[in-house]
């Protein structure tokens, strides 16, 4: 049985110029320790599907026009705001593109960190290993011990007191090792990665990806990656999810989608990819200073 | 940061020294007669003449500024020609009193102002936002003094809540002065009726003064709330399941009153101007009121005393101002 299952999902945008359908029909279904790939162009609706797993999509402007998404057997589309709060962090972990943007500028690390720890000790104080009924003092110093060792297995050296700086004292890749040690603190079961190594260059880019598999591998976790990357889907996805014009044109094992695509989107998709094949477009004479 | 703040203190000498040179050049070279004012109607010439020598009236105003700047170094802001007194000491008892009204205002404009906008921007165009933003308009465009005295008609005689002016009864002795601020004062001596009598007495012309801060700050903490709610690290506070209540209250809050901290700077200043007004209208013994009836009978040295005291206040406030951009915006510290 599959984690996650989204069926016939539809959501509408409205703008000034009316309402625009932006999801019509998503159906994706995630088995329990995949790596699900979801690939598409810009506007495709990636971002949306994995918002509207968490239900973060504001409504308005958005609207939900059908569709269930059922998560471990229970329907989020008509969960209450109060049951959704209480799945993310602790059941749905979630990491968003751009690190230098998703850190609160005005709070230490450990602030943000501890927080969160201590909001998913609340239902669950196992996960920072301490008892129900621990004081205010004991929760704070284990929530804290609990996000440095996480920070420590993110390859934050010296966590103990880098914890305790501002987040503009880390760099790109850096912060997103620190965010997803933070998606990490309350042992989410399903990740979802909205294209989490975009903004990182190659070579940090290599090293997130490497860890990100390395957790789902050792963790029981299962993982949504978002990204227009086919490159990165092919070296770490299981699964593969194409989608074009808010609707999933094809999905599959990721050797034999990317290998023998059958719609013609995804095909047209991956002739795209440029290999050391791919023709050299024809030189622009204007840019290379030949003016007429 | 304590390099900073050493260099700015240092920054305040040239900046007195320009204003008051300002103040007093202005003041002298004004029209008018103040030592013949100060001889009164029927004073003869010798008379007049005296009291222009015993000020130094009669010598050339940079001989006068020379006086008046040295003077000053040592703690003496020359006397006052209507009450005959050394400025300092009229300036040491009505500083106090005003700084109490000023400072007791902005604590209730950032007390009511952030909070007001906070929940305008959380809760943008619903009911509650246009409420709020209906009310802080027509605070901002009600005149001071008129303002006041509507206060003081309601609360003061209509429902006998409030007292209508001064800063305590008759009745109640003042607390022995350390800080000059009676609602700390009578709280160092333990005086629990001086501080209860205080704070009444503050509440209306402190009122008064607050609203129109009040008004501007929660606009702008309105504005600085909704662009921070679309900020990228909300949503994974959200996504990462924190309770929207500390999101908002803490994570959020902080994030937007930065944006209003100029404005409270700015605000001191303005405080001070208006006091002029206000404590005429409530009969405040602060400075706003001794200024007043000094500039009316061209009293100059305590409207120049004033006038560097509200320099050295505004100067200081922005100071202090500038310091908390470091506590709001850790980037800015760094810099520093």
């Amino acid at each position: 049985m599959s984690l996650l299952e989204i069926n016939g999902l539809r959501l509408a945008m409205r703008s000034f110029d009316g309402e625009t359908e932006v999801l019509n029909g998503v159906d994706l279904a995630v088995g329990e320790n995949a790596i699900a790939g979801v690939v598409g162009e810009t506007g495709s609706g990636k971002s949306l599907t994995g918002l509207s797993i968490s239900r973060l999509v504001p409504t308005p402007p958005g609207r939900y026009l059908g569709g269930t998404i059922r998560f471990d057997g229970q329907d989020l589309m008509t969960a209450s705001e109060e049951e959704m709060r209480r799945l993310r962090g602790r059941q749905i972990g979630m990491i968003f593109q751009d690190p230098t943007t998703n850190l609160n500028p005005a709070f230490r690390i450990s602030t943000q960190m501890v927080d969160i720890a201590l909001n998913v000790a609340k239902s669950d104080p196992e996960l920072i290993g301490i008892q129900a009924r621990s004081s205010r003092r004991a929760r704070r110093v284990a929530a804290r011990q609990r996000c440095v060792d996480l920070l420590g297995q993110v390859g934050i050296s010296d966590p103990d007191t880098r914890i305790d700086a501002y987040p503009h004292t880390f760099s790109g890749g850096m912060r997103q090792r620190v965010l997803i040690a933070m998606a990490l603190i309350g042992q989410p079961r399903l990740l979802i990665a909205d294209e989490p190594t975009t903004a990182l260059d190659v070579s940090v880019q290599a090293q997130v990806l490497e860890l990100m598999s390395s957790f789902v591998r050792e963790r029981d976790l299962t993982m949504i990656f978002i990204t227009h990357n086919i490159g990165v889907v092919a070296q770490l996805c299981t699964d593969v999810s194409v989608m074009n014009a808010g609707r999933v044109v094809e999905s599959g094992d990721v050797r034999k989608v990317l290998k023998n695509p059958e719609d013609s989107y995804t095909k047209e998709l991956l002739s795209a990819v440029m290999t050391r094949d791919t023709p050299r477009p024809a030189r622009n004479r204007a840019a290379a200073g030949a003016v007429a | 940061m304590l390099r900073y703040a050493l260099f700015r203190i240092a920054l305040i000498a040239p900046l007195l020294i320009g204003l008051s040179m300002l103040v007093f050049v202005i003041g002298r070279v004004l029209p008018g007669d103040p030592a013949g004012l100060a001889a009164g109607p029927y004073a003869t010439m010798e008379q007049r003449e005296a009291i222009a020598a015993e000020y130094g009236l009669d010598q050339p105003i940079p001989v006068q500024y020379w006086r008046y700047i040295t003077g000053v170094l040592e703690g003496d802001f020359g006397r006052s020609l209507m009450t005959r007194r050394p400025v300092a000491g009229d300036l040491a008892g009505y500083l106090p009193a005003t700084l109490e009204l000023v400072f007791f205002s902005l604590f209730l404009a950032i007390l009511i102002g952030i909070p007001l906008g906070l929940i305008a921007g959380i809760r943008r165009n619903s009911a509650t936002d246009m409420t709020i933003a209906a009310g802080t308009l027509s605070a901002m465009s009600m005149p001071q003094f008129f303002l006041g005295l509507v206060l003081q008609l309601i609360f003061g005689m209509m429902l006998s809540w409030l007292p209508l002016s001064g800063r305590l009864p008759f009745i109640v002795s003042p607390p022995p002065g350390v800080t000059g601020f009676y609602t700390i004062d009578s709280l160092i001596a333990g005086d629990l009726t001086a501080f209860r009598y205080s704070l009444l007495h503050l509440i209306l012309p402190a009122l008064t003064m607050a609203l129109a801060p009040i008004a501007t700050i929660a606009r702008i903490m309105r504005s600085s709330t909704i662009e921070v709610l679309q900020q990228d690290y909300v949503q994974t506070e959200r996504a990462l399941g924190l309770p929207s209540s500390l999101i908002l209250f803490k994570y959020v809050s902080k994030n937007a009153a930065s944006a209003t901290l100029t404005l409270i700077g700015l605000y001191v200043g303005w405080l001070l101007g208006s006091t002029v007004l206000v404590e005429k209208v409530f009969d405040w013994p602060g400075i706003g009121l001794y200024a007043t009836n000094a500039i009316l009978n061209q009293d100059f040295n305590p409207v120049i005393a004033v006038t560097l005291a509200i320099g050295v206040v505004f100067i200081l406030a922005n100071l202090v101002v500038d310091m908390l951009y470091g506590v709001l915006n850790p980037k800015v510290s760094n810099k520093q």
